[in-house]
This record gives structure tokens, sequence and C-alpha cells, in this order.
């Protein structure tokens, strides 16, 4: 069954993101409803499936690598799925649509059996786990709306803008989407090792200052965009960069964390 | 029953005629009253518009129908009016591309669907419009959806003005509140200030080397006359600067623009340099959060739009052909298949 949900929240996400190319391909660049539905589909696929792992381990269900990335996939999914109409972010969609398919694809070819014990039934503790997962969604889609700007102010500086940039949104709401996000993200990630703090959460040195190296990254980012030291670009940049280090980084955390 | 249209546009008359024959909304009950005492005529809608006036009118004899609207139109204008005319399916055909911008003189363009259902709305209320009438009206709103919906016949903007809107829009999102500034009070830049006006600019301060000159359309366009000698103490707090004086050297240099660009904290700026010689350097346009365009840059996009569009017709055609045939099965369905064309008795 728990197979079935996952297969069930991949195809729906290369529903979307198939979908996606043959409209851009065909010239239509307002993937729509059908996105949208792909997307709702391919998350409640995921939320089935997690909470199928969930009750069978009594935890939250983010004990080995392919865990955590059905669980990031699922919250970049779902913090799309609410900000991305609510912002009229349109192709947002588009470009979200395959960095979760991505995620969902490794993940599943991952093994998922080896489950490790830190995550004994402690509320904190998942409390922690959970909220930096759905703080890295956040993150993630900050680094789709990065990438957004950066093909936008791409198509601007160019002068000789494709088809595609009628329909990107504007720069400022691109800009203003990433500080929003970067901002949930940090409030999350805060909140969790205050949560970590609370369950006196042992973790190795090695997961400890990568956490630690993560959290100062998006705290200078939004010192450098709140002072005016970071262009549009420059943030849009380094959310991108950020994220896709976090990305690089989430492995070699989940070996320490294995070994811790 | 057959459906009648007949009417003349930008293509058949200069807008010296066309303006001889533009029913105004005031007039438009009792014109619709006259069109419905014409012999044979169940039903009229009138489309007047500054491109084009006709007739769309369901009638069991379409040629004593023209013939009547034609006497009308002469009898109000006082001249023949050089008529074209259609009937079922030509008539169905011609309102969906109408409906759909394809007959417009700028190709795409979305307006004459409101003025479209304008009309219909006025031959609704008037209780001029028959069910066929009805029926074809609301078949032709759901193909101008449709066609803009599916293809890209509206895609991008058509004239500088509207490309600096769109380009500037594109930059800010909502233009409310963004601040400009026109170096050199020349009458294209005018006209671009005053496009980017109608989105919501607030804002607009003028300078130019003449000052009574900067102060005389500063108070055309609601805006703030500034010494060509200060321009750049207003630099800081400007979204978009739309320059175009007669200097025979660039004003705007990377040099210049990078101190100014600081006091800014990253907030883009646009550059519209309208002048011929240029006024801003090209290398301006590589610096962080500076966004240049020149006149030919900026015509070069409304050609570009343009061509989207032409290349975008004969996918429109085809979808409203479906359309027409889709119409053409219900009115059969409802007449059965002797609609009368013509030259021929009803």
């Amino acid at each position: 069954m728990e197979r079935i949900a996952l297969l069930l929240a991949t195809i729906c996400y290369l529903f979307s993101f198939g979908h996606t190319l043959f409209a851009l391909g065909a010239g239509r660049f307002q993937p729509g409803r059908f996105n949208f539905i792909a997307m709702a589909m391919g998350a409640l696929s995921q939320g089935w499936y997690l909470s199928m792992r969930g009750a069978a381990e009594h935890a939250c269900p983010i004990g080995n690598l392919a865990e955590i990335l059905i669980f990031l996939s699922w919250s970049i999914a779902l913090i799309y799925l609410v900000i991305g109409p609510a912002y009229r972010l349109s192709l947002m969609g588009a470009f979200t649509a395959p960095m979760v398919l991505l995620l969902q694809i490794v993940a599943l070819l991952l093994p998922g059996e080896i489950r490790h014990g830190f995550f004994r039934p402690n509320p904190w503790v998942e409390t922690h786990a959970a909220l930096s997962i759905v703080a890295y969604g956040a993150y993630g889609l900050a680094c789709v709306a990065g990438f957004m700007f950066m093909v936008q102010e791409g198509q601007l500086k160019s002068r000789r803008p494709a088809p595609i940039f009628h329909h990107l949104p504007p720069i400022s709401i691109l800009s203003e989407a990433i500080k929003r996000l970067v901002w949930i993200g940090f409030l999350l990630l805060s909140l969790s090792f205050a949560a970590g703090f609370i369950a006196r959460l042992m973790v190795s040195g090695g997961k400890f200052w990568f956490s630690l190296l993560i959290w100062f990254l998006y705290a200078g980012i939004l010192v450098g965009s709140k002072q005016g030291l970071l262009s549009g670009r420059q943030l849009a940049i380094a959310t991108s960069a950020a994220f896709l280090l976090a990305l690089i980084l989430l492995p070699v955390i989940e070996k320490l964390s294995a070994h811790a | 029953m057959n459906i009648l249209c007949a009417g003349l546009n930008h293509r058949m008359a200069h807008i010296d005629v066309r303006e001889r024959f533009a029913v105004r909304e005031t007039e438009m009950g009792d014109m619709l009253g006259r069109l419905r005492e014409i012999e044979g005529v169940t039903g009229a809608v009138m489309l007047s518009t500054c491109n084009r006036v006709e007739l769309y009118a369901s009638s069991l004899c379409p040629l004593r129908a023209l013939e009547g609207f034609r006497l009308i139109l002469a009898d109000r204008a006082g001249l023949e009016a050089p008529l074209y005319h259609h009937d079922t399916p030509h008539a169905v055909r011609h309102l969906f591309r109408v409906a759909s911008g394809l007959d417009s003189m700028v190709i795409g363009e979305t307006e004459i669907l409101g003025q479209v259902k304008k009309a219909y709305a006025a031959a609704a209320e008037a209780g001029a419009a028959t069910r066929p009438l009805h029926k074809l009206f609301q078949h032709a709103f759901r193909v101008a959806k449709s066609v803009r919906t599916a293809t890209q016949i509206t895609s991008g903007p058509t004239s500088i003005g509207s490309v600096a809107v769109e380009l500037a829009g594109k930059i800010f999102g909502s233009l409310v509140d963004r601040r400009v500034m026109i170096l050199g009070a020349g009458e294209i830049s005018e006209r671009t200030a005053r496009s980017l006006q109608s989105r919501g600019v607030r804002s607009v301060i003028v300078s130019n080397r003449t000052y009574e000159r900067a102060a005389a359309l500063a108070a055309e366009i609601g805006g703030m006359a500034l010494h060509f000698d200060h321009w750049e103490k207003g630099f800081a707090d400007i979204d978009i600067l739309i320059s175009s004086t007669n200097a025979p050297h660039m004003i705007l240099t990377p040099e210049k623009l990078e101190p100014l660009l600081k006091l800014r904290r990253g907030a883009p700026l646009f550059v519209i340099d309208l002048a011929v010689p240029r006024d801003a350097d090209p290398s301006i346009n590589e610096m962080d959060g500076v966004f240049l365009y020149d006149i030919d840059s900026l015509e070069q996009i409304a050609s570009q739009s343009l061509d989207v569009r032409r290349q975008e017709v004969d996918r429109c055609e085809s979808l409203i052909e479906q359309h027409v045939g889709g119409f053409l099965s219900w009115m059969r369905s409802i007449h059965g298949p002797e609609a009368t064309p013509f030259g021929k008795k009803a």
C-alpha cells in the first residue's frame, strides 16, 4: 500500500511536469488547473504515504533519507499549493514540479528499510525534525522563486524577451516571495532548534555545525536583504545556492545522524 | 432563418466616412427600433466602435434586410454606405473573428470583446435580440475566450507606450506609487509617461534644459519640474527614468550611475532611452538592477509581439472554424437546413 501511494505521487508529479513541458512546447504558458490539481494529488498521495509510515512506526516518518526526501518534497509541494495561487505566481508550479519530482524519484531509488533509532517517540524530537524539514521545504520553494527570478531577469536584460517572459511574474514580486519564504524557513528552523534544545537532543558535532552553518547562511541572507546590501539578483543567487548546498549536505547530515 | 451581417470597417472606409455612420450609445435604442421595422428582420444587434459599424440580424430575407439597413444608414449620414455583407455561415464566422480580435486594426486586441458584449447587452435590453442572436453572441463570447486562452493572439504589447508599461510591470509589479523622472521634455517621453500614469504611476518629475518647457510639461501631466542641473538629486527616489534629451554626448554612463545606484539600496531602475543619439551608454544595462531599453529595443518588442500574433492567426482560424460548425449544427437542429442565402427568394 505504501509503495502504491508513493508511485501514485510520482505519477501525479510526472503528469504535472509532463503537462507543463508539453504546454511550454506548444507555446502555452499557463499550466493552469491541470498542473495545480496534479500537484495537489501528488501532495495528497505523499501525505497518505507519510501517514501510513507514521502509523506504522508510531513516530514522525523521517526515519531514513528516503522518508526525509519524501517529507521534504511534500513540504515544498504543500507550501507551493498555499502560496502559489495566493501570490498569483503563475508558472511557479511549472518550476516546482521538476524539483519535487526529482526528490521523489531519488527517494524511490533509495533503500527505505534502514531506520535510525534516534526518533524514539518523543514529541519534541519529532517536532524538531518535522519543523526542520518543513523549513527546508520553504527554502526549497525560495530556491524555485530564485530560479524564476534569474530567468525573468535574464529575459529583461536580454532586451529580446522570449514568449515565456510575458507569463513569468515580475521580478519585484519574485524578490518579495523569496524574502518571505526565507523568513518562513528561518523562523521554522529556529523553532526546530528550540524544540531540539527542549528535547535535550544530542547530535553529533558534524550535524550541529552543518545545521548552524545553514542557519547562519540564511540569517546572513536576511540581514543582507533587509539592509539593502543584496540586490534582487544577489538575493536570488544566494537563496538558490544556499538551498542547493543544503540539499548536498542533507545526506551528509543524515549519515552523521546514523552514526551518532 | 438566416444570420445577416452587414457593415463597414477600418479596412473599407476612412475614419472621415466611418464617423458619419457611427451610432452613439444614446442613439442605440432608436436605431435598434428602426432596424426591427425592416421587413423580414426578426432581431438585430448593432455594433458601433471607432473601427466598425456593423449590423447582425436574424432575418427571413437577408437581401431585404440589407437594403433596409443601407437605406437607414444613408438616411442618417446623407451618403451611400460602402457596405460589406455576409449571410450564414460567413456572418457567423465574421462575428467570431471580430469578437476574437482577428478583424481588428491591431490584431488580437481585446477591447473589441467588451464592445461586442456591450452591443449585445444593449440589444438584449431593448428586446431586439432573438433566440438565434442570443445563441450566436453567447457562442461568440465563448469563442473569444477559447481563442485567447488556447493561442497567443493577445500576447505581448504592440506600441512603444504599452511595451514600456509591460516592461515596467515585469520589473516592479504594480506601478501604483512608482516614481518617474523625465529627462528632456519630448513628445514621445510625454506619451510614454502618460501610458505609465494610466497604470497607476503617481509621481512624475520633469527635467529639461529649458526650465520653462519642463514646467509646462509638468503642469500638463500633473508632475513636478526640476532644473536640469539638479536632476541627479532626485535620482535616489525614482524607479523609472525616461530620457530623451538632445545632448550630443551620453549623459547616463556607468561612472555617473555607480555612486547614484549605491543610494538606491538595491532597488531596480528602469531606464527608457528614447533619444537619438542615445543618452545612455549601453553598458549600463550590465549593471546590477539596471534595465536599459532604447527606442530600437522597444520597437523590436512591439514588432515581435505583432509577429507572434500574426503567426497565431491560422490556429485561431481553425479554432473558429470548429465553433462555426458547432453553431451551424445548432441552427440546423432548430430551423432545419433551409437557410436562404443572398440572391434567392425566401
